[in-house]
Formats: C-alpha cells, structure tokens, sequence
C-alpha cells in the first residue's frame, strides 16, 4: 500500500510538471489517468519494493551524487583517450569482479552504473560475478578497486513486502 | 546579451564540443567495445551539459523541470540500452581481438 501511495504521488506530480494544466477539468482528467494507470499496476502485480524502493530514496541520493563525481572523472579520462595522438593511449580488455552486493537490486544498481560510466561497460552478471569491458588500464583498475561496489546505498537489502 | 545568458552559451558550446570529440572517438577507436565507451560520453556529460545549457536559458520554469526530467530518463535508459548491446555481442561471441586479458 505504501508503494501504491507513493507511486500514486510521483505519477501526479509528473503529470502536472509535463502538462502544466490547472483547470480543473484537465487536473480531473490527471486524476483519473494517475488512478487508472495505479489499478492498472497493481493488477499487474508491478508494485513492489524493486520497481520502487522507496525505503532507500536517501541513501540513494547520496549514491547519485558520488557517481556524478565518478562520472565526470571517467568522462574526462575517456575524452583523454579520444584526444590522445598515441596508438596506446587505450587498452581494451574484459575483466571479472566479485561484487560485494547480495541483493538483485544492489547488483543491478552497481552494473548500471558501471556502465553508466563511461570508460566501463558491464556485459554479463552471473552469480556475484561481474564481466565488465573497460577501455582502459585506469579504468578497470577502477572497477578492480570496488570504489562504487563500496558506494551503494547498504539499506538496499532491507526488503518490505 | 547578459552574463546569465553567456553562461548559457559557454554551457552550450561545451556540451556541442564534447558531442563533436564523443564522434571523433567513435571513429577513431578500433573495434565495437571500445566504441560503446567513446558513446557513453554522449549519453552522461556532453547531454548532461548541454541540458543544463538549456535549462539555464529557460531560467526557473516548467521547462527546465522537463528538462531535468529527460536527463533523469536519460541516465536510466542510456546504461540499458548500452548494456543491451554489449550482452548481444558477447553472446555471439565478439571477443576484444589483439589481447584477450583474463
């Protein structure tokens, strides 16, 4: 129910930033559509603490924020590579890690946003084992160090039904 | 024009610059894993810089909100679609050709 309340609020909210209507026939209307399209979500059992973890908004945010900075960081590497006249300045190779994650949506967090970085592309994830593609040394040895792997959000293993 | 909107314009010009080097990548690296690295620049800071670009021309309406919002999609889809492709490659079996670590 918590879940439902709370994508109930950002479906409003959406709905009223990309319309911008206030009449109150349109703002009906969005009422309606925000509700149809909740029933419509619990009848297809696609509520729940995956599709919308609520339970770790906070810690989230503090994880986006360290990612901006990682990805930045990678992005000025990777315009380094592009730049560079030297045929070595990239050394392309694939890379298995353990992750420290033991939760699906942990491990989904940090593959996404490993290949949110750029300089590192997540391919396959098996078990607690990553197969990651990274373009150079640096940044594989990034992934190596497990600085992002330490980063997420721990509560993402706190799971309410 | 007034300081805020040059500060739109530097915004601008960089995100369109990092567009333009993020191309030059995509030619210049050899094989199809390393490119995939040279287009992850377009979907993170150049998009990101020019959205921002343009979020700082509208000043604080609707519209910037709309575009913080195709940022945020953006940076959901973007890894997906990128991770999409590189999982298609490996399971037909495109490997890295020269060397082949671990």
């Amino acid at each position: 129910m918590k879940h439902t309340i709370s994508l109930g609020l950002s479906l409003g909210v959406l709905w009223w930033v990309l319309s911008g209507f206030a009449k109150p026939l349109l703002l009906a209307l969005g009422v309606f559509s925000v509700l149809f399209t909740l029933w419509l979500a619990r009848r297809m059992d696609a509520i729940d603490h995956e599709s919308h973890p609520i339970h770790m908004s906070f810690g989230l945010l503090r994880f986006w924020a360290r990612l901006v900075v990682e990805i930045v960081i990678s992005n000025l590497q990777v315009l380094g590579a592009i730049l560079s006249p030297r045929a070595d300045a990239i050394q392309p190779h694939f890379l298995r890690v353990r992750m420290r994650q033991t939760s699906d949506l942990g491990k989904v967090i940090l593959a996404n946003s490993i290949t949110l970085t750029p300089g590192t592309v997540s391919i396959a994830l098996t078990g607690d084992e990553l197969l990651v593609h990274a373009l150079t040394q640096a940044s594989g040895q990034a992934v190596r160090d497990g600085q992002l792997d330490l980063l997420v959000p721990s509560d993402v293993e706190e799971v309410q039904p | 024009m007034s300081i805020s909107h040059a500060l739109a314009v530097l915004l601008l010009s960089l995100g369109s610059g990092l567009l333009i080097v993020a191309g030059i990548g995509l030619l210049r690296f050899p094989h199809f894993y390393t490119r995939l690295h040279a287009a992850g620049v377009i979907d993170t800071l150049a998009a990101g810089l020019f959205l921002a670009g343009l979020a700082w021309w509208f000043g604080p309406t609707l519209g910037s909100v709309k575009l913080l919002l195709i940022f945020v999609f953006l940076l959901f889809t973007s890894p997906t679609a990128c991770h999409a492709l590189a999982a298609t490659a490996w399971a037909s079996g495109l490997r890295e050709p020269a060397q082949n670590k671990e």
